[in-house]
């Protein structure tokens, strides 16, 4: 892969800036404590295998008393804290993650499996400006349009995934506590240790006692935390299958619930598209974060005329693509984060090369131990190809083609998801024709998976409901 | 050579229409998103043995470059003394690729560097500005070529070029090629004066069909000079050419690029855009002169471990 003149040589970032406990307990009330009821599990570095720490599977017991003590931080300091107060912890959680932001990133490459590029130009910055922007809310919430004194809702579950830990964490956290919200908050069960870090944070900043409730565990532990009779809210990013399950199970409660799922987004290049720059689009709406990104850009539609240029070009580009150690300052695509995720992908896969697309990777050599999979890009690939319809989440993109501008958006439009869009064209109209029709709750225009605290992000008929970020976020978390 | 290797687009230099329709049907340049590719092609870190790699490629990419009024035969004997031999303390430094200097100090400068295989580049065709008539353009490049000049730099007409007139900028570059002969002809397109990357594309394009051998960014005189970017473009310009006629053309990156960090940037998109073949001073060079120091002082400091003061530099 690459040069052969010009050998990037190995620039690991130190892995010794971050210091992992053999083993960690449950984040309750301020502490950190030994389970009652639950187990323990080890969480593995995907690069690796090698077994990192033992993190708790929380039980109901577990559960009952984080809920508890949220609920004693709602009713005792956080509720009724001055808002410019909770403000101020905000913005010194905030100062503490830019802070602490290498430990962090190395940390969460380590646990994830994600490049250090992007943990630490992407994930990191993008979480300290999440608690800024919301820290900025909290005591001007009376101008967000929700009436003059909106009232927070109480304790809010979370649950989140194992593709951006800190940065969903931030998401679900920072509105919630800038609301007046306590939290208690489920990691993936894959990828816990940034959250237990922020723990630390919580206890740096002085956050009180209960505010920030952290209960590691797989699927069991989120059951029993979404549905907890002394929850108001709860909210879920993850795959639809399991939001469908929240959905059934809140139904009928008094709790409020948001939804972030998953997506098939559709990446449109239309022949008059800025070539070179939709060709850097493709690859970051694809092989950003090894395509473990629900907003992925993985259906890439193309106007028929311009294929043959746009795939040379696609291809050629692959090429200088570095797939290796996730520590590699150089590297670009890091490692799958568990293997139930790498057999997912090889199933579908293999599914694409059986319905008859073709099949193609750049030369690449995988290393002996850890998950990976190659950047993958299947052509000839219809509207009617489980490949094209079903979310991979793995570096898998599937090229499909379309004649007219109208053609291309029924095919966008044609899934049962609706989180994101990309657009590519030099024509201004266009770009506004498209986005008006598009059914998806973010459309790029000649970018893709770009995020700012201060944009809403969400989706459409699959893809969840409710909005995370900007002033939209703050509503799912007030009484309104 | 030209004139085969372009056969492919012929018809496409035949009139103001022709042209035109060509320079504005290629795919235009998103500035956000060549800029951030840029930018991310910069955090690649760049350490040890692929570190003292890419110094002496830049080292020997270099043209070494003086161009002002105060130029006399004494500055640029030590401009070519430096260029043999850069670090006069380590033989094993490679020596620049040309010595860059206006076209009356040609003279001293072929004999200064005589059986050193470093090139004598001249600007040429009323450098840096280009206003001047084309006959006098022309006999300012072949005095230079006759005294011994064997890559001449010349500046486009960027009036013409933005006025639209590009059959006049055309003509113009395949005028000059003709003058210069055997030497190898630079055209440089002021990307600071072309203002859009667009347009920088679209002269690239232009200059290609005329025959360049290698398109240059800067004069260094305008503000801004050579950027990462624009560069980035220009590289994607030839290496399309390639792809499209067979014919590689070379790029070289002047004024502004001061720091041996910033020399390795460049090299890092050369590599990530062109690949191999482009990684030769043949194809790839800086137009530059603090730069060549920093790259030293670099140096150095891998070799040894610690750095040397600046005053260990040779200031020529």
């Amino acid at each position: 892969m690459g040069s052969t003149v010009f050998d990037y040589a190995p620039a690991p970032e130190s892995p010794s800036i971050v210091d992992i406990a053999p083993s960690y307990g449950l984040f309750i009330d301020g502490e950190m404590v030994d389970p009652t009821d639950g187990t323990r599990f080890k969480t593995v570095n995907p690069a690796t295998e090698e077994v990192l720490s033992e993190v708790v599977a929380a039980g109901t017991e577990d559960v009952d008393r984080a809920v508890a003590a949220a609920r004693r931080a709602y009713e005792t300091t956080w509720s009724r804290l001055p808002a410019r107060d909770r403000g101020k912890y905000l913005y010194r959680i905030a100062r503490l993650i830019q802070e602490r932001s290498r430990e962090l990133a190395v940390l969460e490459s380590i646990d994830n499996g994600k490049p250090i590029k992007e943990s630490r130009d992407v994930d990191l910055p993008l979480v300290a400006a999440h608690f800024f922007y919301y820290a900025g809310w909290a005591d001007k919430l009376g101008y967000a349009g929700f009436g003059p004194d909106p009232r927070p809702l109480g304790v809010a579950a979370q649950v989140i995934p194992w593709n951006f830990p800190l940065l969903m964490l931030a998401w679900k956290i920072a509105p919630a506590l800038a609301c007046g919200n306590t939290v208690v908050l489920k990691p993936a069960e894959t990828t816990p240790l940034t959250a237990l870090a922020f723990a630390d944070i919580c206890r740096q900043a002085d956050l009180p006692p209960g505010v920030v409730n952290i209960v590691t565990g797989a699927g069991e532990t989120g059951r029993a935390l979404v549905e907890h009779p002394g929850v108001d809210k709860v909210a879920f990013t993850g795959s639809t299958e399991v939001g469908r399950q929240i959905a059934r199970s809140v139904a009928g409660t008094r709790k409020k619930l948001t939804l972030e799922l998953g997506g098939k987004a559709a990446n449109i290049v239309f022949d008059d598209a800025p070539l070179d720059q939709a060709v850097e689009g493709i690859v970051n709406g694809i092989f950003f974060n090894q395509g473990h990104v629900c907003c992925a850009g993985s259906r890439l539609l193309v106007q028929e005329s311009i294929l043959d240029d746009l795939l040379g070009h696609l291809k050629r580009r692959l090429g200088t693509l570095r797939l290796g150690d996730p520590l590699d300052k150089n590297t670009d695509i890091g490692a799958i984060n568990s293997p139930e995720q790498l057999a997912r992908i090889r199933e579908l896969s293999d599914v694409g090369e059986a319905e008859g697309a073709e099949r193609w990777s750049p030369p690449c050599e995988l290393p002996d131990r850890g998950f990976w999979f190659p950047p993958t890009v299947f052509t000839g690939v219809s509207q009617a190809h489980r490949i094209a319809r079903e979310e991979i989440f793995g570096p898998v993109l599937s090229v499909l083609t379309f004649r007219t501008p109208a053609e291309a958006l029924e095919k966008a439009n044609n899934t049962p998801y609706g989180l994101s869009a990309g657009v590519w064209t030099e024509k201004g109209s266009r770009i506004l024709w498209a986005a008006q029709r598009l059914r998806a709750g973010v459309v790029w225009a000649n970018t893709f998976n770009r995020f700012d605290p201060t944009s809403p992000f969400g989706g459409y008929k699959e893809s969840g409901y409710g909005r995370e970020g900007g002033r939209h976020g703050l509503e799912a978390y007030l009484d309104v | 050579m030209t004139a085969t290797a372009t056969t492919p687009f012929a018809d496409v230099t035949a009139s103001t229409a022709t042209l035109r329709r060509f320079l504005h049907g290629l795919p235009g340049v998103d500035q956000v998103g060549v800029e951030a590719r840029a930018a991310g092609l910069a955090t690649r870190s760049i350490k040890t043995t692929a570190k003292q790699f890419a110094l002496d490629l830049a080292v020997r990419m270099i043209d070494l470059t003086t161009l002002e009024g105060q130029d006399t035969p004494g500055k640029v004997r030590a401009l070519c003394a430096k260029g043999r031999h850069p670090d006069p303390a380590d033989p094993t430094c490679p020596p620049v690729a040309a010595i860059c200097i206006y076209g009356d100090l040609v003279p001293v400068a072929v004999e200064a560097l005589a059986g050193s295989g470093i090139h004598v580049a001249a600007v040429a065709t009323a450098f840096p500005s280009g206003r001047a008539p084309l006959d006098v353009k022309l006999a300012d490049t072949r005095a230079a070529v006759d005294a011994g000049a064997d890559e001449i730099d010349m500046v486009i007409d960027r009036g013409a070029f933005l006025a639209g007139r590009y059959v006049d900028v055309h003509d113009e570059i395949v005028a000059t090629k003709a003058a210069c002969g055997d030497a190898h002809l630079k055209v440089i397109l002021e990307t600071g004066e072309l203002a859009t990357y667009d347009n920088v594309r679209r002269a690239s394009w232009l200059a290609m069909l005329a025959g360049a051998d290698v398109i240059k960014t800067s004069t260094g005189k305008v503000s801004p000079a050579a950027t990462l970017p624009v560069t980035l473009v220009m590289l994607e310009a030839v290496r399309d050419f390639r792809a499209q006629t067979g014919r590689q053309v070379g790029v070289k990156a002047a004024g502004g690029i001061r720091a041996a960090k910033d020399a390795i940037r460049y090299l890092v998109v050369v590599n990530e855009t062109c690949g191999d073949d482009w990684l030769d001073p043949d194809f790839f060079r800086f137009g530059a002169s603090s730069l060549l120091n920093d790259l030293l002082m670099q140096r150095r400091k891998l070799a040894t471990g610690h750095y040397a003061g600046p005053d260990y530099f040779t200031l020529d």
